[in-house]
């Protein structure tokens, strides 16, 4: 039951609810506001809000000067293939472990969870060497298959927790109707798994979007992504900050984007089911 | 009822992401931990042999261990105490009725995608600049001295930094858990005459009570990870060095292998410590 609130109460929520939240959403809003501005009226003193001369420059320097365009084509490809890579490893494992579970399931289930929390710093140097040995340093085929080995343990926890509620009734009684296990399978269970692998594949791109300990120390310039990039202005030159928040914005938009989308995943995804 | 057959069949399903996980974690390990009782320096005489315990008994009496411990318990604490206790705040207030909540919601959320590299360099320049940043315009609009923030203020800094980074997922998490609190029990309590704070910590609370655990110990196996907010800003000065930023140094920095592995020895079983509380509620929720 719905409690009666008063339009009084309501609006007093809906201020302060608006309030905070452009607060905390503040700092991407001025970086997208200072990546429109010229250097000098982004250090303007009193600081300018909305009343600058816009302007494209910025992003054009920042591709000009260094090359964006391979940066992000690099995220692109280690985001998109490392959660491919993943997603095809994790399905069959999480679809046996849902549907045909066995004793041991809950164990390799908690394994799994387990090596998720190995930390990165604790295994650093073996993996440097090993990219030394094996040419993978500075690759972004490197970076896929770190990046899809970190995010596995996720991957099969959500698509398990995804499989799970698809009841298994449905799959007797089209069994019943006498539909041949391919049929079962394309007719009835991808359907209903898609929504599920999709919601695993959007996290997943944004958690590898994101990752900053293996793409800063695992790359130089060849397969450097956009994590790496910003991080090249940590020793600027000059004024900077109109290019900082140009390149930033640039680095940003697509996962804030993804992000909207897959907010309710989130909960799902990163407490490993614990909370729903 | 599953078949002999397709019990095999599941096997051979799993055995990928098994087969690759077990490597991901058997390999590195057992190198870190062969090299931790090693004197290794790639580049000045590679392998010199073995010490035995050497290692981690340098670790722990370096100069740089204590702070490294300190800095790291000031940043998990603080950041756990400020994203926990806002999280809080923000999830009550998010469930109330409001207009424009999805915008509200999509708002407080939006700094958890931010990737940590920008997050960490905007704050840093455009927020903290003792110059040019818009705190420093704020002191000085109000009279006060701009604050040197990275460097005298460098731990409250990066709590802060990390903390807007975290706020998102704190308080989503609790939101999902509020949500799921029965109405009616509320409604009762509330004709019973129990006052807001009253039913807040009689009811609210206890409900969120493992949510709350769950934000906690995944926040805090993230957090002792925090790299790339001090890779970008302090770079490990200014008493930021955390125990991970600590052993990032020794190995790649300094290329003291040995002493660097050690580290990273304690670092995972500090890490597996937290993890088996966090396991065993997430084990509890599977067997419902």
């Amino acid at each position: 039951m719905a409690r009666a609130v008063t339009t009084r109460r309501k609006a007093i929520n809906t201020a302060l609810a608006w309030a905070i939240g452009l607060l905390i959403f503040f700092p991407i809003l001025w970086t997208i506001l200072t990546s429109f501005k010229t250097e000098g009226q982004a250090i303007a003193d009193p600081p300018i809000f909305l009343f600058f001369d816009w302007t494209l420059e910025n992003y054009a320097i920042v591709q000009e000067r260094s090359d964006y365009m391979r940066y992000l084509v690099n995220s692109i490809i280690i985001a998109l293939g490392s959660t491919a890579l993943g997603i095809v490893i994790a399905v069959p494992a999480a679809w046996s472990m849902a549907f045909v579970p066995s004793k041991r399931t809950k164990d390799i289930l908690m394994w799994m969870l387990s090596t998720k929390m190995l930390p990165a710093v604790g295994v650093l140097y073996p993996i440097y060497l090993l990219f030394i040995k094996m040419g993978l340093l500075d690759s972004r085929m490197g970076l896929v298959v770190v990046l899809m080995l970190i995010n596995l343990p996720i991957i099969v926890w959500m698509l398990y927790t995804y499989f799970k509620e698809i009841p298994g009734e449905i799959l007797e009684a089209a069994r019943m109707d006498g539909a041949t296990l391919k049929e079962e399978i394309i007719y009835i269970l991808t359907p209903m798994a898609v929504p599920g692998i999709a919601s695993t594949l959007l996290l997943n791109v944004i958690l590898a979007w994101n990752e900053a300990f293996w793409t800063l120390n695992l790359t130089a310039a060849k397969a450097a992504p956009l994590t790496a990039f910003i991080a090249s202005y940590s020793s600027p030159e000059g004024l900077f900050y109109a290019k900082l928040s140009a390149a930033s914005t640039m680095a940003i938009a697509p996962i804030l984007i993804l992000g909207w989308f897959s907010q309710k995943q989130l909960v799902r995804g990163l407490t490993f089911g614990a909370v729903k | 009822m599953a078949t002999q057959h397709s019990r095999s069949a599941a096997r051979l399903m799993m055995a990928p992401a098994v087969i690759l996980l077990l490597g991901w974690m058997l390999v590195p390990l057992t190198m870190t931990l062969y090299f931790s009782f090693k004197k290794y320096l790639p580049l000045r005489g590679g392998d010199l042999g073995w010490v035995g315990f050497d290692n981690y008994v340098r670790f722990v009496t370096s100069s740089a261990f204590w702070p490294s411990i300190y800095a790291t318990l000031i940043i998990v604490g603080g950041v756990l105490v400020i994203t926990v206790t806002l999280g809080v705040l923000l999830a009550l207030l998010l469930d109330r009725p409001m207009w424009g909540q999805g915008i509200v919601r999509i708002l407080v959320i939006a700094p958890f995608f931010v990737m940590p590299t920008v997050s960490a360099l905007v704050w840093k320049n455009m927020f903290m600049d003792p110059i040019n940043g818009l705190f420093a315009h704020l002191w000085k609009f109000f009279g006060a001295e701009p604050v040197q923030w990275m460097s005298q203020a460098s731990l409250p800094s990066i709590i802060m930094i990390v903390s807007w980074q975290w706020l998102p997922f704190a308080t989503l998490i609790l939101l999902t858990a509020i949500q799921s609190l029965d109405g009616e029990q509320l409604e009762a309590s509330e004709m019973d005459g129990a006052p807001p704070l009253k039913r807040f910590w009689f009811i609210i609370l206890p409900h969120m009570s493992r949510a709350i655990t769950v934000v906690i110990l995944i926040q805090t196996i993230f957090l002792l990870a925090v790299f790339a907010e001090i890779f970008v800003t302090t770079g490990g000065a200014f008493g930021t060095k955390t125990l991970s930023y600590l052993i990032f140094q020794r190995v790649l920095e300094s290329q003291n292998i040995g002493l660097g592995s050690a580290g990273g020895v304690y670092a995972i079983i500090l890490a597996n410590i937290i993890a088996i509380f966090l396991m065993r509620i997430v084990g509890k929720n599977l067997d419902n």
